[in-house]
């Protein structure tokens, strides 16, 4: 797993661009604390944007809205809540001493 | 083109009479933009601007001024000119010249002729005698006032509409009163002879005397001071009476026309076709002065479908009168009288039903047809008096021929009547008369999501005209809700149970400071991309805190997050603040070597600013340090935020400006700048009326008058363009700035989220008086609050990206990768258009799974 930054640099409801293996992954952490890491790819908007969007809550799922059109992506699973059909990586992600460690994409 | 540079090409619209239809005609030019092209010239003889004539005889109750049309005595467009006690005297078509009785000459380009009619004086002996009078001006009304101070009885001859409110106020004058009628029956023309009796009935019960088939032979007198004595009748005694009021029915007033030459309808009238127009192709006739297919209405309403019909013809629309529905509903003495469609039954095998209750005073009569083949029956029009509630729902029944339910008679039967009726019409029943708009359509509009009458009134425009069906608007839109188990939720998200404005009440009540401090009070969960930049937005206008402090960053959305408006490759555009558009040549050239030296692409906006795009996260504070410390500061393009006033170049240089535009427009953009609001704001101040800045698009717009300045609000661009509406004239800048303190910040606090002011404007109860009241008169005595309020904006008010720059906790923010700071993103990349840079297109990423065929 790749250290990329202190849980700190991350304020609880907003996400932060790592470059993880040359690919830019969005690392967010909610109100409880929980980290996620997804793509930063938006693939409606084609652009690398993710880590920019409001974290909230849509029920009891957290989820990032993009900041391009505001789809909402699960933070968990990278499932769009608003499109079955899409859905964006995610990636292993643990807090070890106060560092956040991202890991391989899920499958 | 500019106005500036073609003065010469305005069109000139002249005209004459200014009535009710005149006036009506003058409104909806200005309201339809007719007068960004015409200079428009209205001649009126009487020596008052237009009135009330329909509510002429409430004048002995509220005066003069509770009649006039328009208070302030001129339009507020400045491009309309009025002149009253000025009597058109002659047409000339071929030269398009009018002539004033003053000798003066003046072009047209276009002429309405709206002279409306007269009253007819029929050649009786003794018509001359003092004390014989007409009812049709406030002039008039005034005589018959001083008159009756020193006199004891009076008589109205003529027992028809007019007649019978001429005998109402002689009876409220406290005289004696007669009313002579030729015909068998009052209101001949409206009701039939069982009708007329009830109403006769119910006059007499008022102490007036009634005299049906009573031939006026002679007017008696004269006394030794030239006066009336009396009404000599035929085959009765003569009446003695010292005043005599005619009202014997109403003649074109279409001397001009004939004068000039213009064709003429049988009956009187200058004839004109569907379009208004007149037998000259530069004139048109409105009103009571014209006869559309040679018949000429005496009615007001028509008339206004006329100069509606002509306005929208010089606009290049298709307008067309079509003739008009003679239905009439009033209260006479007291009394409701209405009358609709074949009131006297001469349809072929029209079938009468009636309702008679002579202790009430009521009588009702419907008309009706019956189907020989199927059975069915329609309603083909109808006489009400004493009670006229059904009205409503009758009218549209009978103009748009439906069938009847099988028990007609509940329809009139006391018990009946009102609103369960109104849900039994169908579909296709005509509800607004003025703009035929059905009950379908309206229903259609609900569902095509508007939300409220007022925005059905404004997609169909269904009680747009005379207002009378608004109440029928707003019912059957309420039903329609109400049938589909609707209602109208306006929470603001799944979070908050409240609207943004109730949430603002909220906010500031108990002075939250936090969204941790809100969502628990008053809502659930962590909030959304709704609701987080609304509560950011409202804490911004309440406290004007930092946007990037710490405790409510996470709510901003990323334009606002970044302090700068991000890009469809996720790059930001920067737009520095240059108030009113004016900007020295240094700091032109800094803002081009900023460009050049960070590769950004540059373009003028429509705000007079300069936006500099494609820059990357990362470089957004290297290039705000050379901004700031060139003198620039944010221009908030990317906030729900004022951005921009604009401004022409004014009277410092222009040769036709009468004030100082770019002066007002920069101490504006300074004063607001920075104020968070509901949705984007922007304004406009023009020198002078030819209103280069366009204001007149702008949420507020100030235009230049010789006196001072007229405050616009409510305009804007965009998909559903507004133009603003005049909201206060000639003002000083000192009153004009205390109406716009006002008027944003009650914006700001009673608007829904992301709605524009000229929306706003249209769903406030009241609309545009409602927030006149509000601003200028202050009935809700809240002026001082708004202004503290804007004061304290003002004051607090800090450049936000120079606080940025000061900060290195809002500053970490900006990198491109959290582990890697500097290093430019590989994803963003550029192609070269026209020698500047502009984004190429996006790599997919491969861990994204999108179906074929789906994206953009
Ligand atoms: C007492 C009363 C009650 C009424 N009640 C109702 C009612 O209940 N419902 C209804 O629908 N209608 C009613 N009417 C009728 C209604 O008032 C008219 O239909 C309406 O005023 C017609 O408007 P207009 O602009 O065509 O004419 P007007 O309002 O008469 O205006 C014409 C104007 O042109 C001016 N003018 C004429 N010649 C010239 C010239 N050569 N140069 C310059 N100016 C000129 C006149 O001085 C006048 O001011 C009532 C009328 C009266 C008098």
């Amino acid at each position: 797993m790749t250290p990329v930054c202190g849980l700190d640099r991350i304020d609880r409801e907003s996400g932060v661009t790592a470059l993880v293996e040359g690919h830019a992954v969005a690392i967010f952490r909610t109100y409880d604390d929980q980290v996620f890491a997804l793509s930063n790819f938006d693939p409606f908007g084609r652009a690398g944007v993710l880590a920019r969007g409001i974290v909230g809550t849509r029920g009891d799922v957290s989820f990032v809205a993009s900041p391009l059109h505001k789809q909402a992506f699960d933070l968990r699973t990278g499932q769009c809540l608003d499109d079955p059909t899409v859905s964006v990586a995610s990636y292993e992600v643990e807090v070890r001493d106060g560092q956040v460690l991202v890991g391989g994409r899920r499958r | 083109m500019t106005d500036q540079e073609q003065p010469h090409r305005r069109q000139q619209l002249v005209v004459v009479g200014h009535g009710m239809v005149g006036h009506r005609l003058v409104e909806a030019a200005i309201e339809r933009g007719l007068t960004e092209t015409h200079d428009i010239t209205v001649l009126g003889a009487e020596a008052r601007p237009a009135y009330d004539r329909v509510a002429l005889t409430s004048f002995f109750e509220v005066g003069a001024k509770a009649l006039n049309l328009l208070p302030r005595g001129r339009y507020d467009d400045p491009r309309v000119s009025l002149r009253t006690g000025v009597e058109v005297v002659a047409v000339s078509p071929r030269q398009r010249i009018v002539t004033l009785n003053t000798g003066e000459d003046m072009h047209y380009d276009e002429l309405v002729l709206a002279t409306g009619s007269y009253p007819f004086v029929p050649p009786v002996p003794g018509k001359d005698l003092d004390n014989v009078f007409v009812y049709r001006t406030i002039e008039d009304l005034e005589a018959i006032r001083k008159a009756a101070r020193k006199a004891r009885s009076g008589a109205v001859i003529g027992g028809g509409l007019l007649g019978l409110e001429a005998a109402n106020a002689l009876s409220q004058l406290g005289l004696e009163t007669h009313v002579v009628e030729l015909a068998p029956r009052l209101m001949a023309v409206q009701v039939d002879a069982a009708g007329g009796r009830t109403l006769s009935r119910h006059i007499e019960a008022l102490g007036l005397s009634v005299h049906t088939g009573a031939m006026t032979e002679a007017i008696l007198g004269p006394d030794r001071a030239g006066r009336v004595t009396g009404l000599a009748l035929k085959d009765r005694k003569a009446l003695d009476v010292d005043i005599v009021v005619f009202s014997a029915g109403i003649r074109p007033q279409d001397a001009l026309g004939r004068a000039a030459e213009l064709v003429v309808a049988e009956r009187g009238g200058i004839l004109v076709d569907e379009r208004c127009r007149t037998s000259e192709e530069h004139i048109y006739a409105i009103g009571e002065c014209a006869a559309p297919g040679g018949v000429m209405y005496g009615l007001v309403a028509p008339g206004y479908a006329m100069a509606e019909v002509v306005v929208d013809t010089l606009l290049g629309g298709e307008g067309t009168f079509e003739g008009a529905d003679m239905s009439t509903k009033l209260k006479l003495l007291g009394v409701d009288v209405a009358s609709f469609g074949d009131a006297h039954g001469t349809t072929e095998g029209a079938l009468e039903l009636t309702y008679a209750d002579d202790v009430a005073g009521v009588y009702k009569k419907l008309v009706i047809a019956e189907d020989p083949e199927d059975g069915t029956r329609r309603l083909l029009g109808g006489v009400l008096v004493g009670d006229a509630s059904a009205y409503g729902v009758l009218r549209p029944m009978a103009a748009s021929g439906l069938p009847l339910p099988d028990n007609p008679e509940d329809l009139i039967l006391p018990a009946g009547g009102g609103g369960g009726v109104a849900l039994a019409l169908p579909a296709d029943a005509q509800v607004c008369s003025c703009n035929n708009v059905t009950k379908g359509e309206i229903e259609a509009a609900v569902d095509a999501g508007c939300e409220t009458a007022a925005d059905v009134t404004r997609q169909t425009r269904a009680g747009a005209t005379c207002g009378s069906c608004k109440t029928q608007v707003k019912k059957i839109v309420e039903d329609h809700f109400a049938a589909q188990g609707r209602t109208v939720d306006r929470s603001l998200c799944e979070h908050f149970p409240l609207t943004r404005a109730e949430l603002f009440d909220v906010v500031l009540i108990h002075g939250h400071r936090t969204f941790d401090q809100i969502v628990e009070a008053h809502g659930t969960g962590r909030g959304c991309d709704i609701c987080r930049p609304t509560v950011a937005s409202i804490l911004a206008s309440q406290l004007n805190g930092h946007v990037l402090a710490r405790e409510n960053r996470t709510l901003q959305d990323t334009n606002d997050a970044y302090l700068a408006n991000l890009q469809r490759n996720g790059t930001y555009s920067v737009v520095p603040r240059i108030p009113g558009g004016e900007i020295t040549p240094e700091k032109l050239i800094v803002i081009g070597e900023v460009a050049r030296d960070f590769g950004l692409y540059t373009k003028i906006t429509g705000g007079q600013r300069i936006d500099l795009l494609g820059a990357r996260t990362e470089q957004l504070p290297a290039i705000w340090r050379r901004l700031v410390d060139a003198g620039f500061e944010s221009g908030h393009a990317y906030g729900k935020a004022l951005r921009t006033v604009k401004s022409c170049v004014g009277s410092t240089w222009c040769r036709y400006g009468v004030q100082d535009s770019v002066g007002l427009a920069i101490m504006l953009e300074l004063r607001y700048r920075g104020l968070r609001s509901p949705h984007k704001l922007k304004g406009g101040v023009s020198g002078c009326a030819r209103e280069c800045a366009e204001a007149r698009g702008k949420d507020f717009g100030v235009i230049a008058t010789e006196k001072g300045w007229n405050l616009y609000v409510g305009g804007n661009g965009g998909a559903v363009p507004a133009h603003a509406q005049l909201l206060a004239g000639d003002l000083a800048t000192e009153d004009l700035v205390r109406y716009l303190d006002r008027f944003l910040m009650y914006y700001i606090r009673t608007a829904d989220r992301l709605q524009r002011t000229s929306t706003w404007i249209d769903q406030l109860d009241g609309g545009l008086d409602r927030v006149r009241e509000v601003v200028v008169d202050d009935v809700l005595g809240l002026g001082t609050e708004l202004e503290a309020a804007m004061a304290q904006h003002v004051d607090c008010y800090v450049d936000e990206w120079t606080a940025t720059l000061e900060d290195p906790d809002k500053l970490a923010r900006f990198v491109s990768f959290v582990n890697a700071p500097d290093l430019p993103d590989p994803a963003i990349s550029f192609d070269t258009a026209r020698d500047q840079i502009v984004p190429a297109p996006a790599a997919v990423d491969l861990g994204a799974s999108i179906p074929v065929g789906a994206g953009r």
